[in-house]
């Protein structure tokens, strides 16, 4: 989500690195290109505005002038009043009162209200253990109360039904008492999208508010909103005491300037991220780990995280000591790297959340998206169990990668493309034996810890790049 | 003129700061103003005023700008440099308008605060102008419209309000509900076929979209339908097996008619920053889009993003959004849009 704004902050931060020390001359160079690259990440003018005002404050200070490192302090400075602005903490919900619990949802027409609603009463399900009830107020929108119905259905929730001629504070009052009466722990109100110019609209969501009685109001927020994030969060937050807000679609590649928007305005923490279509698709917000990927120091807590969940220790092992003993690296290890890989969700998933990465073209991650892991699986799938452990059989045999090709569903010079890119890997392997390498491959069986170096799945990498094309232009960047 | 230049880059002091703060202040007071009560205006009328609660938030419109203004100064380029980027012109494009202000200003053709609003809205007005290019729905029997967008853009409402506005003109009108995976997507677009008594294509939610409009686009062709409105999944443009879907679906229609779709029309919030320019690059690689429309017009936002969209895809506008009723689907109008941006 904030790939741009963080490859932009990063050019500017990169610049900074060459010199010895900060003057506040480059100190305003360097706050006038975030001030871009903020505003281009759709980040209000007015947080903007602040958030610079702040960051040259802490920056002219005399620990950066007299600091040795300059460039790392003034990242420091920028990643820590960002994270200052997003919420100091990531912010658990509050369960903590008499059931049942009330949930109030709210928001613009299309921000992911009801989708978030089915998402939190999942969460709340099989994370908390809780019994959920939802109903829906949206008696404006056709078909808005069928929609949260159908929801409830697929995650196995109460749904209090409501129809479109009562009041919403009708609807509201009676799915909480019917909670009450069935021992339910949370219900969930879900409500109808309203302009926050919308007088009538709004006090009615004021009035709903009033009867219900919250735990917790939540504001749902698209996260590729621009800089009216800021009015509409403003206003959202005077008219109703917000407890928190639901950024949503961040699975999208919108650089999420709304999220710190939305924060500033209503001075409560995101406490969710919806990052995907299904309803299990929904995240904690970690203000720490979204400002370090905004200043291109990657995800990598979050991706370790993954990486311990997913990776198959003893298949890594194995290679491990196969390799050591000497054996050559073959396509069967190389669709179980890449098995990995899609585990942990996907090439670009990971790309994303390594550092010194974010400058790559989006147009290039994407291409070494899924559908190439799931292209080069094919491959390997169509070759036969001998030519998998022996690759030599297809340097040179037409008719072997025609036949492939056929299998796979792709053109003979795909096929080549793997040869030559895991021929690559096969020398690299070979190069490393028993040097930096192993040590790399070593860790996939041991703990994971911090640091690029002891990245999972790095191996692998290079046999997920879908031409030379990408590889020099990845090179290039990096340089 | 470096005076320009030297004031753009320097940081913001701390009294902006508080003026930037104390206008945000002055901007939640003036919220609760009473939105205009609109029965039927004109396409203008109804943009003013659902424009003119914008303006009140943003401490007067543009031109409040330019009131009492006697000579051109750098506050007066800073404060239009502030205008256009919270109406989400983006970066790129804000500082092409200044810096082309501001060589006009140093060729010394503009003269008075009034000459420089007027070259302002030129150069707006210029942008959107090519843009203003209406659907013709007499080309093609069945005229297949196929409507896609990113999750919560307004699809659904935009064809229902569209199924109304045809029929009403005289067309025999069908829709598809082609949108199979949201959870009553299909209802809902139902629902605005039973309200206005206009025949719904559907099948079972899950089912393949493309199926669904193919099987309309044959049954519209055989009952002489005059135009076919397709509904498709809202999906995120980053999402590639959903954008391949997408294609599959325009493979599909072509199986039934080759110059169908007649029109690929993107759907966007009003209220979108900076992504619309990668969401609709995105789409137009996938469905090659023809047209779009933007809606929730009708709230603060000002949907600045268009110009952006104008130098980079240069496809028209084919409607607006302005409202929640029927009626509240305009035809794109440049001028409208221009003048209603900066009119009292």
């Amino acid at each position: 989500m904030f790939d741009n704004l963080k490859s932009r902050l990063n050019k500017t931060i990169r610049n900074l690195r060459g010199q010895g020390r900060l003057s506040e001359e480059n100190i305003k160079a360097t706050l006038k290109e975030v001030r871009v690259a903020l505003l281009d990440a759709d980040v209000a003018l007015p947080v903007v505005t602040k958030f610079l005002g702040q960051v040259k404050d802490k920056a002219l200070g005399t620990e950066v002038l007299e600091s040795l490192k300059p460039g790392d302090m003034m990242i420091k400075i920028v990643k820590d009043e960002l994270t200052k602005l997003l919420g100091h903490k990531h912010s658990e919900l509050n369960l903590k009162a008499r059931p049942p619990v009330v949930i109030l949802v709210a928001g613009l027409q299309g921000a992911g209200k009801t989708t978030s609603v089915g998402k939190l009463a999942r969460w709340l399900k099989e994370s908390k253990k809780k019994s959920v009830l939802v109903t829906s107020t949206d008696i404006y929108r056709p078909a808005a109360i069928d929609q949260l119905e159908t929801l409830a259905e697929q995650i196995g929730v109460s749904f209090y039904p409501s129809r479109t001629d009562q009041d919403p504070k009708l609807i509201a009052d009676n799915a909480i008492d019917q909670a009450r009466k069935s021992l339910t722990d949370v219900v969930i109100i879900d409500t109808a999208g309203r302009l926050h110019v919308d007088d009538d609209m709004m006090k009615e969501i004021k009035d709903l508010h009033k009867a219900t009685n919250p735990v917790e109001t939540l504001f749902v927020i698209d996260s590729m909103l621009g800089q009216d994030a800021a009015n509409s969060a403003a206003a959202f937050a005077e008219a109703l005491p917000l407890t928190g807000t639901i950024l949503t679609k961040v699975d999208g590649d919108a650089r999420g300037g709304a999220a710190l928007s939305a924060v500033h305005m209503t001075e409560k923490p995101i406490k969710f991220m919806g990052t995907g279509e299904k309803t299990e698709a929904l995240e904690s917000f970690h203000p720490e780990r979204i400002a370090s990927r905004i200043l291109g120091m990657g995800d990598l807590e979050s991706l370790f995280e993954k990486a311990e969940k997913q990776i198959d220790k003893d298949k890594a092992k194995k290679l491990t000591s196969k390799l050591k003993s000497g054996q050559g690296f073959n396509y069967e290890d190389f669709r179980d790297q890449m098995a990995q890989m899609r585990k942990m969700g996907g090439m670009k998933d990971i790309l994303g959340k390594l550092p010194n990465m974010p400058n790559l073209p989006s147009a290039a991650t994407n291409q070494f998206g899924d559908n190439m892991l799931k292209q080069t699986d094919a491959i390997i799938g169509s070759m036969t169990p001998v030519e998998r452990r022996n690759p030599q059989l297809l340097q040179n045999s037409t008719s072997r990668l025609k036949r492939i090709a056929g299998g796979a569903g792709v053109t003979p010079k795909d096929v080549k493309n793997l040869i030559r890119q895991f021929s690559q890997m096969q020398k690299m392997m070979k190069k490393f034996k028993g040097g930096k390498m192993k040590n790399m491959m070593g860790m996939l069986g041991s703990k994971l810890g911090g640091g690029m170096t002891k990245l999972p799945g790095m191996p692998s990498m290079a046999g997920g790049m879908p031409s030379q094309k990408n590889k020099k232009k990845k090179k290039k960047k990096r340089k | 003129m470096s005076w320009f230049r030297r004031k753009k880059k320097e940081v913001v002091t701390p009294d902006e700061k508080a003026n930037q703060e104390s206008s945000l202040q002055a901007k939640l007071e003036d919220k609760v103003e009473k939105p205009p009560e609109d029965k039927k205006q004109g396409v203008f009328a109804r943009l003013k005023s659902g424009l003119k609660r914008t303006r009140s938030n943003l401490v007067g419109g543009l031109e409040a700008v330019f009131k009492g203004k006697k000579v051109i100064d750098d506050d007066l380029l800073e404060e239009i440099e502030t205008r256009l980027l919270t109406a989400d012109v983006g970066v790129e494009v804000t500082q092409q308008i200044i810096d082309d202000l501001t060589q006009q200003l140093q060729r010394k053709e503009l003269a008075s605060p009034e000459a420089l609003l007027a070259a302002l809205k030129d150069k707006l007005y210029k942008t959107l102008e090519p843009l203003e290019s209406k659907l013709n729905y007499e080309d093609n029997k069945p005229y297949v419209l196929l409507v896609v967008g990113v999750n919560g853009s307004g699809k659904t409402t935009t064809i229902g309000k569209l199924a109304y506005q045809l029929k009403n003109s005289g067309k025999k009108v069908m829709l598809a509900a082609g949108d199979t995976f949201r959870a009553a997507a299909i209802d809902q677009l139902q629902r605005w076929g039973e309200r206005n008594d206009i025949p719904v294509v559907a099948q079972k939610p899950g089912s393949d979209s493309a199926a669904v409009i193919y099987d309309a686009i044959q049954s519209a062709k055989s009952k002489g339908f005059d135009v076919l409105l397709a509904d498709t999944a809202g999906r995120l443009h980053t999402q590639s097996h959903l954008m391949a879907e997408l294609e599959k679906v325009v493979k599909v229609i072509k199986k039934v008619d080759p110059s169908a779709p007649h029109e690929v029309m993107l759907v966007l919030d009003s209220g979108i920053g900076q992504n619309a320019l990668t969401q609709a690059t995105q789409f137009q690689e996938s469905v090659n889009v023809t047209g779009f429309t933007l809606t929730k017009l009708d709230g603060t936002a000002k949907g600045g993003i268009v110009f952006a969209l104008a130098n980079k895809l240069k496809l028209p506008i084919r409607f607006i959004g302005l409202g929640e009723k029927p009626d509240d689907l305009r035809e794109f109008d440049a001028k409208a849009f221009v003048e209603a941006l900066f009119s009292e």
